[in-house]
């Protein structure tokens, strides 16, 4: 198995693969199950994932009404044609927000890699497949891409909000979706690796401080953000530039960063924007005084 | 390494908000039920760290109970887990602690029926990703590669190697082994780490071994 991004790079330009065949290969070996029980079990979290962003964009809203409704928003501001950033970069957001909005009300999502983070990763794909047309066996293979840099990212450092905050959860999911889009678009494992760092180290120190500890407030737009910052990072890569710190590395530092991290910051609904008279207000009015 | 497959990253399909506190707490309750055999009639659950301070807006209370009747992480029957309990008469009673545990994401469900009682730790260490702690009082030490047989034994002399012998007649190789207890005489944990699935026989015979109390199988699901 592969342990850091280093050698999942080395593996796939020594065996001229993409970083997807490594990953599908690897789940062969270790879960002893055929190409096609491994493709059909991903292609199935696609089908969740198509769902919830369908059903985001018809518009749900959690139990508190903390979330909900403002994919549908951002679809209607698609429409008119006067958005600032470009639409593929628009739709990312709206299919974000869909999912996390889906994700807030109960509904059912794929976690990616968690749930609190699961609507970045679906919200560049989806949008990419909008602007690009993608069949619908690269949209699977875009989900093993993400997957792999997450299995390096889980295994070195954490994927929990609770043990290193939302940089280990919407900031991982940014970094993987920011290699796959770089994959998707053609370009080589090493700028997938790029992308992926250039990501990770934009959410670097990002904390995870939910208002009355409840997935909504900031999660839902932290997701937006997320999606635009993996776009960034992979056109960033496929023009040629390069992460001066290498990708295992910020893996690292953002392992480090959650250790030093203190509780209140880490799901605990305690500090940061949780904290605020607004936070606290709402915590109030949802929870009364338990 | 903890995470082995690519579906413990893109995945599980959950009922939100949370991998680890709904999800996660889920299959807390889901191992609690397996490793108990039934549905049982009082669990109480203790919450530590962010368990505790956020499992209402996480669902983790409704999570735990529906892994308790068998719902998966996907069973939309989680969000009205309480309702399903009272239909089974299942009661449950949650306990929080100030206390730190190893993880900020523990819970401690405690599971009785008559004279069964079966005591589980649970992490919840991301994305829905789970490590069991103890059974019992019992620190687990499995290192997750491999499966895995716990063997609730009488703490007298030959009994560990009846069990080996066992295996070993069966051509099952041990990768790993760890024998722990809590006093001496007492009932003690034998942890053994193999490196080939076991089959329902072999258990069967590890169970009729004179000493051996329970045999409890540990396998990736």
């Amino acid at each position: 198995m592969f342990n850091s991004i280093a050698q999942l790079i080395d593996m796939a330009n020594s065996e001229n693969k993409s970083i997807s065949e490594i990953m599908i290969e690897q789940e062969m070996r270790v879960s002893k199950r055929s190409y096609l029980e491994v493709y059909q079990d991903m292609e199935r979290n696609l089908d969740v994932m198509q769902n919830a962003v369908d059903e985001g964009i018809g518009g749900v809203a959690s139990k508190t009404g903390l979330t909900g409704h403002d994919a549908v928003k951002m679809k209607k501001y698609i429409e008119s044609g006067k958005g600032l950033s470009g639409d593929m970069n628009l739709l990312a957001i709206a299919y974000a927000v869909s999912t996390n909005e889906v994700n807030a009300a109960m509904g059912k999502i794929c976690a990616t890699p968690t749930a609190g983070s699961a609507g970045v990763v679906p919200g560049v794909l989806f949008a990419l497949n909008e602007q690009r047309d993608l069949s619908k066996e690269d949209m699977v293979r875009f989900l093993f891409t993400s997957g792999a840099l997450g299995f390096v990212v889980a295994n070195n450092a954490s994927i929990s909000g609770a043990a290193g905050g939302c940089q280990a959860e919407v900031g991982s999911a940014s970094a993987m979706a920011a290699a796959s889009l770089v994959e998707a678009a053609g370009g080589t494992p090493e700028k997938s690796g790029h992308a992926f760092a250039i990501a990770l180290k934009n959410m670097l120190g990002l904390v995870c401080d939910p208002v009355a500890g409840l997935v909504e407030v900031p999660c839902v737009k932290r997701n937006a953000a997320g999606a635009s910052n993996a776009l960034t990072a992979a056109d960033m890569a496929l023009a040629g530039i390069e992460s001066r710190i290498p990708a295992d590395e910020v893996i690292e530092a953002m392992y480090k960063i959650g250790l030093t991290m203190p509780s209140a910051l880490r799901e605990t609904g305690r500090g940061g924007l949780a904290a605020t008279p607004t936070g606290n207000r709402l915590m109030q009015e949802i929870f009364g005084d338990e | 390494m903890k995470y082995k497959s690519v579906f413990d990253i893109i995945g599980p399909v959950m009922v939100g908000p949370s991998s680890s506190h709904t999800a996660g707490a889920a299959r807390i309750g889901l191992l609690g039920r397996k490793l108990f055999g039934h549905t049982p009639d009082h669990v109480d659950i203790h919450l530590y760290g962010s368990f505790k301070d956020t499992y209402q807006g996480h669902g983790t209370d409704v999570a735990l109970i529906g892994g308790l009747l068998g719902f998966d992480t996907d069973d939309s029957r989680i969000i009205k887990a309480k309702e399903y309990a009272d239909e089974q008469n299942l009661r449950t009673n949650f306990i929080l602690h100030e206390e730190e545990r190893s993880h900020p994401n523990t819970a401690i469900v405690d599971l009785l029926k008559g004279d069964d009682r079966l005591k589980i730790e649970g992490i919840s260490i991301g994305g829905g990703k789970i490590e069991l702690v103890s059974i019992n009082d019992y620190e687990i030490n499995i290192s997750g590669n491999y499966h895995s047989l716990l063997v609730f034994h009488k703490d007298t002399f030959g009994t560990i190697a009846r069990v080996t012998t066992v295996l070993g007649n069966n051509e099952i190789n041990v990768s790993q082994m760890n024998v722990s207890r809590k006093e001496k005489g007492d009932i003690a944990l034998m942890t053994i780490e193999l490196d080939e699935e076991i089959s329902e026989a072999v258990i069967q015979e590890v169970e009729n071994i004179d000493g051996v109390e329970r045999v409890i199988e540990m396998a990736d699901d």
